[in-house]
């Protein structure tokens, strides 16, 4: 039993092991890595993936996926760079917002509602999304005025703005995942739905509501990502979903619910980035990139399932009690 | 007036009626025993009473009024606490978190934020009260079975429960825990809340009940106080059932040649030195109570689940490798209790389900198509044998099919590829009676031509019908063995619930049938 205990202890610890590998191995290679200068670049670069990654976060907890919220960013983006081109950010984000969380909704009519499966509905609606991204576009890129790009080197109190949003989203993920009777029903729901149900939570209720906080987040980090990009061609925000899922897990986020928190895929979004930023300080071979980011996607995949083996088998009901540990 | 009174509750199952009008009452501060064999009906009162199940006819009156259930929820806020078998706690959660799930104390009594010092002192009062010294915020998945329900009690206790029902809980508590659990019971009925306690244990049952119960096919038998019930009187008023005419006549006797032997299987927590003999010719038959490891026997027999020690030979070989790919290979067949989740594909034809299982036998030599003639042909006449009734016994759906035709597609899967030993788990479970003949007539067909059954059966005057032995299992291990002409369901019954006993070990299994 001990050695079962231990193993997890370990394998709940292998993100951080795998942290502190990157930065030794980065730090010796390149002086320029370990610079706190670099450090606020990477917190800037990983922001809109750890955006998502919380609003991932809510909805994996409950045992379901999200893989629309890349196409959300692109097509909120759109719709603010045709639409709202003028408008100030305080009128701009919660309209972004709203884009996102009514695709949620749209996402948790199918998933809660007609019972498909969450990775079906939202790989549908990636499709969708994106689709009527380009249309509204008409394919072309989008460009952004100054209220918008100057974000970009904007500071508050010496803090660059998209740390500070970032770590907005943070704290109020946070409070409400661990200090709101809503945010421990979703651990509940996560954990077992016919349990949470027989206990008298809205599970429906639930479910709806992490699908349209994803989409809202996904309506954030759009904006938050277009402050630093400047432009939305066709192909922005392609395949963010997968860089959010693989924050999540890496953080210790179960893809199989109930497990983990917003703190987890933070520091998983962080060391994604951080991994990309060492490849480009050291000159690696771009076409290694996919290959590295990979790998630590599998490794966090593969801790996980492990782990939940191994509670699985911690938890199977005993029909015999040994009366000493064979 | 009785706290709760139950009159004439019936309920029916898809237009089968499985409760036939059960009553009975209970008062303050009493712990009322009900006791009943599985399939009694135990379970389908408890589930209306807590609001699991909706009934459908009868009455239930809660301190005087009219109680209607419509959910869980309601049965809560009645004041009726289920605590079941398998408990409805969150592992990923703290103590407090799983007490207050649906009611978290709030900041300022409104804010969308938990007091949590006020949750934590509120569970700290209930946690000591049922003895747990757990600090609140300690996660549910680091708690004993024994403590866990211990918390599920806490969490009746928050909402002022007046009456709590318990399904058995002992099953999976260490003795010591089950006494510490009897307890808080008797600490509970001296502040004047009644409990209705279900199990099988039937000394614990004399032990803390003032009254006990009796249910036999869905109607109350019998019942009084706990002092005029020995265990006996509950034991024949359980099973008072007569054997008519429900069973073919077997038409073999059991060879002395073993087609499958076990020895000394084990497998911590789930089954202990497991030793039987399993003869050409002969239908083995297991009893015990749910939970007394027969199919997690049958799973690792076939190679399903692992063991630690212990060896299975078919034929006088021992597989070395048991998986169920081996284990066919050496002639397994293995029927699981789960029909339609394990057993068959819902959606697929009755040709493609029966086909299942012998695909690469009717494969052409080079390209390795599937030859759908032969196979048709070879569908047609093994239906034809288990008396498959089906609009089109081809390509009909499986899911379009009764219980007892489903079952015999089953079979059939199994007779395609002419196995030496049947692994058959509850294989009438589900299935009306004529049906139910028609499956035990193809067991003595299956034995009559050499093959070994092995059958695990929850319904007692099955097995003494069908089966030339019976070993009982209880606690993971073999707990006794009969022979046909020593049957007698008290004895098994007997057999099946005594709690711990010293293993008795079925040593010349092979002397007695021979």
């Amino acid at each position: 039993m001990n050695t079962v205990r231990l193993r997890l202890a370990l394998l709940r610890n292998a993100p951080v092991a795998l942290f502190i590998v990157v930065l030794a191995v980065f730090g010796s290679l390149s002086d320029r890595f370990l610079d706190v200068q670099n450090f606020t670049n990477i917190l800037i670069q990983a922001s809109h993936i750890a955006i998502l990654g919380i609003g991932m976060t809510f909805v994996l907890l409950t045992a379901g996926i999200d893989l629309s919220v890349g196409a959300v960013m692109y097509l909120s983006v759109a719709l603010l760079g045709i639409y709202l081109a003028d408008a100030s950010p305080i009128l701009a984000v919660p309209a972004m917002m709203a884009v996102g969380a009514l695709f949620g909704l749209v996402n948790a009519f199918f998933v809660v509602r007609l019972r498909v499966a969450a990775f079906i509905v939202t790989l549908a609606t990636l499709f969708i999304g994106r689709g009527l991204a380009l249309w509204v576009t008409e394919t072309r890129m989008v460009f952004y005025k100054d209220q918008v790009l100057s974000l970009a080197r904007a500071e508050f109190l010496g803090v660059p703005w998209a740390i500070w949003v970032f770590a907005i989203v943070f704290a109020v993920a946070w409070i409400v995942l661990n200090h709101t009777p809503f945010g421990r029903q979703v651990y509940a729901v996560g954990e077992n739905p016919d349990a949470a149900a027989k206990a008298g939570i809205n599970v429906p209720l639930v479910l709806t509501t992490v699908y349209a906080m994803s989409g809202a987040c996904a309506g954030i980090a759009g904006f938050v990502s277009i402050t630093q990009v400047g432009a939305a061609a066709s192909s922005f925000a392609m395949e963010k979903e997968f860089a959010a899922v693989a924050a999540s897990v890496l953080g210790g986020v179960s893809l199989f619910g109930g497990r983990g928190g917003v703190a987890g895929t933070v520091f998983g979004a962080v060391l994604i980035q951080t991994v990309q930023n060492g490849l480009v300080i050291v000159n690696a071979d771009p076409y290694i990139y996919p290959l590295v980011t990979s790998s630590i996607i599998f490794v966090a995949v593969f801790v996980d399932s492990q782990r939940s083996r191994i509670l699985e088998r911690l938890g199977r009901r005993r029909i015999r009690i040994e009366e000493r540990p064979v | 007036m009785a706290l709760l009174e139950c009159e004439n509750l019936r309920k029916s199952f898809f237009g089968v009626e499985v409760l036939h009008g059960v009553s009975f009452s209970l008062d303050r501060g009493r712990v009322l025993g009900l006791v009943g064999e599985n399939g009694s009906g135990k379970s389908t009162t408890m589930n209306i009473l807590g609001g699991v199940l909706p009934r459908d006819g009868g009455r239930i009156r809660l301190e005087g009024a009219d109680y209607d259930p419509r959910g869980p929820k309601d049965a809560l806020a009645g004041g009726i606490a289920f605590i079941h078998q398998e408990l409805n706690l969150f592992e990923n959660l703290s103590i407090e978190e799983n007490l207050f799930i649906t009611g978290f104390p709030r900041l300022g009594g409104a804010l969308p934020f938990i007091n949590r010092g006020r949750m934590r002192r509120r569970a700290r009062e209930l946690l000591e009260q049922v003895d747990i010294r757990h600090p609140p915020g300690t996660p549910v998945g680091s708690l004993s079975q024994g403590e866990r329900q211990l918390v599920e009690i806490a969490k009746a206790l928050s909402v002022d429960a007046k009456v709590i029902i318990f399904d058995e809980p002992t099953t999976s508590l260490t003795r010591r825990e089950a006494d510490r659990l009897f307890g808080i019971i008797e600490r509970l009925r001296r502040r004047g809340i009644a409990m209705i306690y279900i199990s099988h244990v039937l000394a614990d049952v004399t032990r803390i009940c003032d009254d006990i119960t009796v249910l036999r096919d869905g109607a109350v038998v019998g019942g009084g106080p706990a002092a005029q019930m020995p265990t006996e009187r509950m034991i024949s008023l359980m099973v008072g059932r007569t054997l008519d005419q429900l069973f073919p006549e077997r038409t073999c006797t059991p060879t002395a040649t073993p087609v499958l032997e076990v020895r000394g299987v084990s497998q911590p927590g789930v089954v202990h030195e497991i030793d039987l003999t399993l003869h050409a010719g002969e239908v083995l038959g297991i009893a015990g109570l749910m939970g007394a490891g027969r199919s997690e026997l049958a799973r690792i027999l076939f190679g399903l689940d692992s063991f630690h020690s212990g060896s299975i030979a078919v034929d006088g070989t021992v597989i070395e490798n048991p998986n169920p790919r081996t284990c066919m290979e050496h002639g397994m067949a293995f029927l699981t209790e789960d029909r339609r989740g394990e057993g068959l594909m819902m959606h697929a034809t009755i040709t493609d389900n029966i086909a299942l299982a012998s695909l690469d036998e009717y494969a052409s030599p080079w390209a390795r198509f599937i030859e759908r003639t032969r196979l048709g042909d070879e569908v047609g006449r093994i239906g034809q044998k288990v008396r498959l009734r089906a609009a089109d016994p081809v390509a009909a759906l499986a899911r379009s099919l009764s219980g007892g035709n489903q079952q015999k597609v089953v079979l059939a899967k199994w007779l395609l590829r002419n196995p030496k030993v049947f692994i058959l788990d509850e294989p009438t479970r589900g299935i009306d009676v004529g049906a139910k003949f028609e499956i035990y007539k193809i067991i003595d067909t299956l034995v009559a031509g050499g093959a070994g059954v092995l059958m695990i059966s929850s319904e007692m005057e099955e097995l003494m019908g069908l089966c030339d032995r019976i070993l009982v299992m209880n606690h993971g291990e073999i707990q006794a063995e009969y022979s046909r002409g020593e049957f007698d369901s008290g004895r098994i019954l007997e057999a099946a619930m005594k709690r711990k006993a010293s293993v008795a070990t079925p040593g010349a299994i092979a002397e007695k049938v021979a």
